[in-house]
């Protein structure tokens, strides 16, 4: 008897299910969407990857910047990041340390090698520019959930690609940001595309990911980031290369102590 | 043993050691010129108005074992116009390092930084001041140490044991700034029996825990801050010579981050300067307004008060002080910086200005600008003798 009570109460879910589904809200799909490719993109354990940024402005001038970058999945939390700057020779062993969260503000550290010291970095900058790229702070943290709200706006062809058009709103009161418009590629379920605005909701900065490749099954990274500022006519182009995955970091390896012999 | 002999030994070992090896060297560092312009005529005749000075400092860092061994040395030398005191050579680092997943073992001649304010590092003790490099005494010896630290969940503990004491280094008579009558840091005199062969100790406990980076350390040995006692030189010149005495120092440090605010706290109890024991503070905050005016750069407002309870009779600047100051960080390609900083003495009135401002140039270069000066200084203040000492300096940097 509770069989089949099971069972006709399985074939109602698969009957009223499409219903639901046509039910949902623009908020609840761009939130599904976001949840989604967070899900997908998790099960990395940790991840290294070497980075050239080329910064660019109005003239065309460019100067260029090598920065080390690795970072560790945490369960539960958002990521821990450390760069290590290698260029210019200036700042050259310089390295930065993130505890990325959720909700609570991230923590951060900076080592400055000429002094041996470790700076704790206010928490509020990260509306502001890194290392004098068009990228602010918080387009390189990780993205977790929570930072944003969603809203789906539409499905569109981009470049021939199956994207979903998604706006996403920062939580965080010092963004930078008023709203976020993201081109979501339908397969891996990466950007394509971020248009950035203002706190003045005028557009700002175009993103767009290039030459994604499946580095472990279903974790899909790009090869090439063209940040533009449409207000400065400046630009910035980060390289990856020599993407690593599961290489053994444990959260140790994001401590003060590595922070300090980081190089 | 004496640091010279313990220098020897080590950069024997590692030429020895590296000898073997069959990797390509990785190599960086800097080359700097420098140009110090003083506003007045000086105290003393052979003293001048204006010096010249070059310092190079190479760094040399090899890792192995995936990254859980490395040997890093700089040597340090600057040769400088006027001063025989003030060129000199040093070496900075030359460390072995070995990690493991719950400890690491440091061995050779380093640097440590311990502190968060930013107008005075009080509970810093590790290195001696290198005085002649720079008269904020942000410029340090290297320290030959073997530091072993313990890394739990709990936090880190530090443990140091020093061999080999460092003197502090003094403008010679020709050098400036400086005190007047000057230092004979050759004259330097101990407390303990053992004069510089004292083998000191500390431990250190740091965490960071939430929003909060805490230290407690104790340091038993020889300090690294000399009285300085009016005597005779060998040609009964009136000088000040360096008293080093044996002190007990227990320390905290405090940190606290919410959003714009940091704060901060420096605080020590030290036993055996002058016999007695006093209790001496830093703290205040550090206030940033990001993005001033709609643009990238970020606005710093910094307030720090110091208090020694030795008072007026303090060997130190910094008894009852208030420092406040502005940092300017423009967050451009070039990293152009600027930290302004005013200190006032509120017992005597005395008062220290300063700037310091930087900037890339292309990729390798780097411009620094620096200024002090000091006003309304009564004559009881250690800092009467720099009356006349303001200067403005600037120094040209290419690094590689």
């Amino acid at each position: 008897m509770t069989y089949l009570i099971r069972s006709l109460t399985i074939c109602w879910l698969l009957i009223l299910l499409p219903a639901l589904a046509l039910a949902e809200s623009a908020e609840e799909k761009g939130l599904r969407i976001a949840t989604e490719s967070d899900k997908k993109d998790s099960g990395w354990s940790d991840q290294t990857a070497d980075l050239v940024m080329i910064l660019r402005n109005k003239q065309g001038d460019e100067a260029r910047r090598e920065i080390r970058t690795r970072s560790l999945e945490v369960d539960g939390d958002g990521d821990k990041s450390m760069s290590i700057f290698d260029t210019p020779p200036d700042v050259k062993g310089t390295a930065f340390l993130s505890f990325t969260h959720a909700l609570k503000p991230d923590d951060q550290w900076l080592y400055l090698p000429a002094l041996k010291r470790v700076k704790r970095i206010s928490s509020r900058n990260k509306s502001g520019p890194f290392m004098g790229s068009e990228f602010a702070y918080e387009d390189l943290t990780s993205q977790e959930i929570e930072k944003y709200t969603y809203k789906w706006l539409k499905d569109e062809s981009l470049d021939g690609q199956d994207t979903y058009v998604i706006e996403s709103y920062p939580a965080y009161k010092h963004s930078g940001y008023t709203r976020l418009i993201s081109w979501i590629h339908k397969g891996h379920l990466r950007p394509l595309k971020i248009e950035f605005y203002d706190r003045k909701n005028s557009l700002l900065k175009t993103l767009t990911q290039h030459d994604y490749k499946e580095y472990l099954p279903g974790i899909f990274r790009a090869d090439r980031f063209e940040m533009v500022n449409h207000q400065t006519g400046k630009s910035t182009t980060l390289h990856w290369a020599n993407y690593a995955f599961k290489t053994g970091l444990s959260s140790r390896d994001f401590d003060k102590n590595s922070l300090k012999r980081a190089r | 043993m004496s640091f010279k002999r313990i220098s020897l030994y080590l950069v024997v070992s590692v030429l020895l050691i590296s000898h073997q090896w069959t990797f390509a060297a990785e190599w960086s560092g800097n080359i700097t010129a420098e140009a110090r312009y003083f506003f007045e005529d000086a105290l003393d005749n052979r003293q001048h108005r204006s010096t010249f000075s070059l310092s190079a400092q190479p760094e040399f860092y090899h890792e192995w074992d995936n990254r859980y061994q490395s040997l890093t040395f700089v040597p340090f030398i600057r040769w400088d116009e006027h001063d025989d005191e003030r060129s000199h050579f040093d070496i900075r680092e030359l460390t072995w390092l070995k990690a493991a997943r719950d400890w690491e073992l440091r061995i050779g001649i380093r640097k440590v930084f311990w502190g968060v304010t930013e107008s005075q590092h009080l509970v810093d003790i590790i290195n001696q001041t290198d005085l002649v490099e720079s008269p904020d005494g942000e410029e340090k010896l290297g320290q030959p140490m073997v530091n072993f630290a313990w890394i739990q969940n709990w936090g880190t503990l530090d443990l140091f044991v020093l061999p080999g004491f460092r003197e502090r280094s003094f403008a010679g008579s020709e050098g400036r700034p400086r005190t007047n009558p000057l230092v004979d840091a050759d004259r330097a005199v101990y407390a303990s029996p053992r004069e510089d062969r004292h083998i000191d100790f500390a431990l250190r406990w740091s965490h960071s825990i939430g929003n909060w980076d805490i230290g407690i350390a104790h340091f038993n040995g020889t300090s690294r801050d000399p009285d300085l006692l009016p005597g005779l030189n060998l040609q009964n010149q009136p000088v000040l010579i360096p008293l080093y005495q044996t002190i007990d120092q227990t320390s905290l440090d405090l940190q606290l981050v919410t959003e714009d605010w940091l704060w901060k706290l420096e605080a020590l109890t030290r036993q055996g300067q002058n016999g007695g024991r006093y209790f001496a503070f830093s703290g205040g905050f550090e206030y940033t307004l990001v993005g001033i005016n709609d643009s990238d750069a970020d606005l710093g407002l910094i307030a720090e008060y110091h208090f020694d309870d030795r008072k007026d009779f303090a060997p130190t600047p910094f008894n009852q002080d208030l420092m406040l100051g502005a940092r300017l960080a423009m967050n451009d390609v070039q990293s152009t910086e600027a930290l302004a900083g005013f200190i006032l003495d509120t017992n005597d009135n005395s008062k220290v200005f300063s700037i310091e401002a930087s900037r890339r140039i292309g990729d390798s270069w780097k411009i620094m600008l620096e200024g002090r000066m000091i006003t309304d200084t009564p004559s009881q203040s250690p800092l009467y003798s720099l009356r006349k000492d303001d200067y403005v300096q600037l120094e040209l940097g290419y690094y590689f």
